[in-house]
């Protein structure tokens, strides 16, 4: 660039730059307002102490007339978490449904993506809505509706019992096995549209390809098109497995009394025990887990843009 | 299910019917729904040969290269490959291997794992692979950059790993779908020089699918034209252009200038066709199958053997015609005349500029002499 400019044009370069440096910063300031602040307050309220009044915990920092400002941070919600046996456990059984849930998500979806891509053209779009379609209705709703499959008396145990396949019902719903169902069927979505997006770029000519070089169409599908589809099976498992840590709908309303996961943990600590500093502590150690795979997640993602422009 | 059967390949075994033709394509068809891509197409392709198909795109060349290769089964017709029935093989069973016109090479293998692909699906020992690609890679000159991913290569790069790929299990034919579509002109002449230098030292039966005439001029043996799914003739390069059969087969290959008139009677020397471009009428050499008189016939005439001068021809010379240039394009090594006839039509004469112009100046507008010797005029039925 050369360094004398026409003067007439610097204002017009100023005034680009200012619109440049806004643009870029909104997201920026979209973080700040709506994650960083309300997370600034969560971590605040975690390190206080409960006690009956409005707001229920005591505030971070005090000036008492005549005194130095006073600090108070306990631990103690923090200490409660590693102490207590139940919020580890409700940790680890919360990852270990959702990384459960991703699989059968990821079995389930990846036939129903690769059948989408290798469908005619002419279908792909409404197969694509169809598969949208399900978000039309209310969540809660689609969850309560499986009550009504899965319990002892419901549809399912009703056909299987028309058909002669069972004398006694089968015990689905309030189990893990229920909240297996419901995770698969809400994010289902999540998981085939990042896939199918993937599948259907994939250039056909290279299972071609692979035939003519002797390869058979199993083995053609293991060594071509998984592969390929790397990146659209990261982010599918991700978009289930991240929503589904902390889901407490779904284990609420399809869960027994012994599914413990996460978010009906936090949700009893914060409506029913009125606990806020623990519930923000559940919350901040449940962020700080998700965390990790976000980030590998971000990671990968930018990796990918970056092969792709190299390409 | 039955699984495919295996390939037996007889060493020498010969076609049914005893043909020595190694490729024996006979009475192939192939129809998608109501179109028919390939209508009752026979070939012989001999061991060795460089062998293109050649047409415009929708002629079925593809659709029938694609029957070679498995992608496509045919409605009709048998094809065999060294005495061995292919339609009944799978692509992965047949001992035929195809360049993509895509090149369709495996965007997560290196360039060394892309032509290794097809000998790992054999269990080649691991030390007999490393050998063979090596051998593969140095061949078309990329050994360097066995390391590389396809993304980090050029589209002449490509195109080589897509042949080397194509060429390191040694098939008995090579099947080459539009190989050289997506390089450059200049590197696209060059390769096609590659092409044929490699073919002869790896002795493979090549065919070759082509829209391109000067590359199927170029590089094949024989040459198929194809119209409308089916073969308009199959000749030498040089038989296709100085003797075509047809009139789509001239109008194909190269430039041609057509008169359409009458045949005349036989004389020594070659019939007469009369037409109302040219009032003492043309000459053509007599030919096996001539028509008879009264006959509507097709003369057709290369511009570059259309002679062009300011001065007229001699009296009594055959095929001697008057007009005046209306457009002259110098292209470096030759110029293109065109001259109007005096009943109107245009006549394409091209000149090589072997000589700096000196001698009668022609300019447009300048009345010209065209003339052309009889053995230069190709008569055509309608």
């Amino acid at each position: 660039m050369s360094r004398e400019r026409e003067p007439g044009r610097r204002p017009r370069a100023r005034r680009n730059l200012i619109g440049r440096g806004s643009v870029i910063a909104s997201p920026y300031l979209w973080l700040a307002l709506f994650f960083l602040v309300p997370f600034a307050i969560v971590l605040k309220i975690s390190v206080a102490e409960v006690r009956l009044a409005i707001p229920p915990y005591t505030p971070l920092f005090s000036w008492p007339e005549g005194g130095a400002l006073e600090f108070l941070v306990v631990a103690d919600n923090y200490r409660l978490l590693i102490e207590d046996s139940l919020y580890i456990r409700a940790y680890a059984n919360s990852l270990k449904i959702a990384a459960i849930s991703t699989a059968l998500a990821l079995l389930v979806g990846f036939p129903l993506a690769y059948a989408m891509a290798r469908a005619p053209r002419a279908w792909q779009a409404a197969l694509v809505m169809l598969v949208i379609l399900p978000f039309w209705t209310s969540f809660l709703i689609r969850v309560y509706a499986w009550i009504g499959i899965l319990k002892n008396e419901g549809m399912l145990n009703g056909a299987l019992r028309w058909l002669g396949a069972i004398d006694e019902p089968l015990v689905i719903l309030n189990t893990d096995i229920a909240v297996y169902i419901g995770i698969v069927y809400s994010y289902l979505p999540f998981m085939v549209l990042p896939l199918y997006a993937n599948l259907v770029r994939m250039d056909r000519s290279l299972l071609e390809a692979a035939a003519d070089l002797g390869c058979r169409p199993a083995g053609a599908f293991w060594k071509i098109t998984v592969p390929l589809a790397r990146p659209g099976i990261v982010a599918g498992c991700f978009l289930v497995f991240i929503p589904a840590v902390g889901e407490f709908v779904i284990p609420d309303l399809l869960g027994g009394s012994g599914t413990l996961m996460i978010g009906r943990i936090l949700w009893t600590e914060f409506f029913r025990n009125r606990d806020w500093p623990v519930a923000s502590a559940v919350a901040v150690i449940l962020l700080l887990l998700l965390i990790v795979p976000i980030v590998l997640f971000q990671r990968h993602q930018q990796r990918q843009r970056e092969r792709e422009a190299g390409a | 299910m039955t699984p495919p059967p295996e390939y037996a390949g007889g060493e020498g075994s010969l076609a049914p019917g005893g043909a020595a033709a190694y490729l024996g394509i006979e009475g192939v068809s192939k129809r998608f729904g109501a179109v028919t891509a390939v209508d009752d197409v026979s070939l012989e392709i001999a061991q060795g040969e460089f062998f293109a198909l050649l047409g415009p795109s929708g002629c079925g060349k593809t659709t029938l290269l694609r029957m070679l290769a498995g992608f496509e089964t045919p409605s009709e017709g048998a094809i065999t490959l060294d005495g061995v029935d292919l339609v009944a093989l799978p692509p992965y069973r047949r001992p035929v291997n195809m360049m993509f016109q895509s090149y369709a090479l495996f965007p997560h293998m290196t360039v060394a794992g892309n032509v290794a692909f097809g000998l790992r699906q054999d269990r080649v020992p691991r030390a007999e692979i490393a050998e063979r690609v090596a051998e593969a890679l140095a061949l078309v000159e990329l050994s360097p950059l066995a390391r590389r991913k396809p993304h980090q290569l050029s589209g002449g790069q490509r195109q080589r790993v897509a042949l080397a790929r194509s060429l390191v299990k040694r098939p008995k034919l090579l099947l080459l779908d539009e190989p050289l579509a997506a390089l450059d002109k200049k590197l696209r002449e060059q390769t096609q020089f590659e092409l044929m230098a490699i073919q002869q030292r790896v002795g493979i039966t090549f065919v070759i699918v082509t829209h391109d005439q000067d590359e199927a001029m170029t590089v094949a043996d024989r040459i198929a034209v194809m119209e409308q799914g089916r073969i308009a003739q199959v000749d030498t390069p040089a038989a296709i252009y100085e003797a075509p059969r047809s009139r789509y087969v001239a109008e194909f290959i190269g430039d041609v200038n057509i008169f359409e008139g009458r045949a005349g009677t036989a004389n020594g020397d070659g019939i007469a066709v009369e037409l109302a471009d040219a009032p003492a009428g043309l000459a053509a050499a007599a030919r096996a199958d001539a028509p008879a008189a009264g006959d509507a016939v097709l003369l057709a005439v290369r511009p570059e053997k259309i002679e062009i001068a300011a001065e007229a021809p001699p009296p009594g010379t055959a095929n001697a015609i008057a007009g005046e240039v209306t457009e002259i394009a110098y292209l470096g090594s030759t110029s293109t005349y065109r001259v109007r006839l005096a009943s109107g039509r245009t006549v394409v004469s091209t000149r090589t500029n072997r000589l700096r112009r000196g001698g009668a100046a022609i300019d447009r507008g300048t009345r010209v002499h065209l003339s052309w010797p009889v053995e230069a005029s190709i008569l055509l039925r309608t």
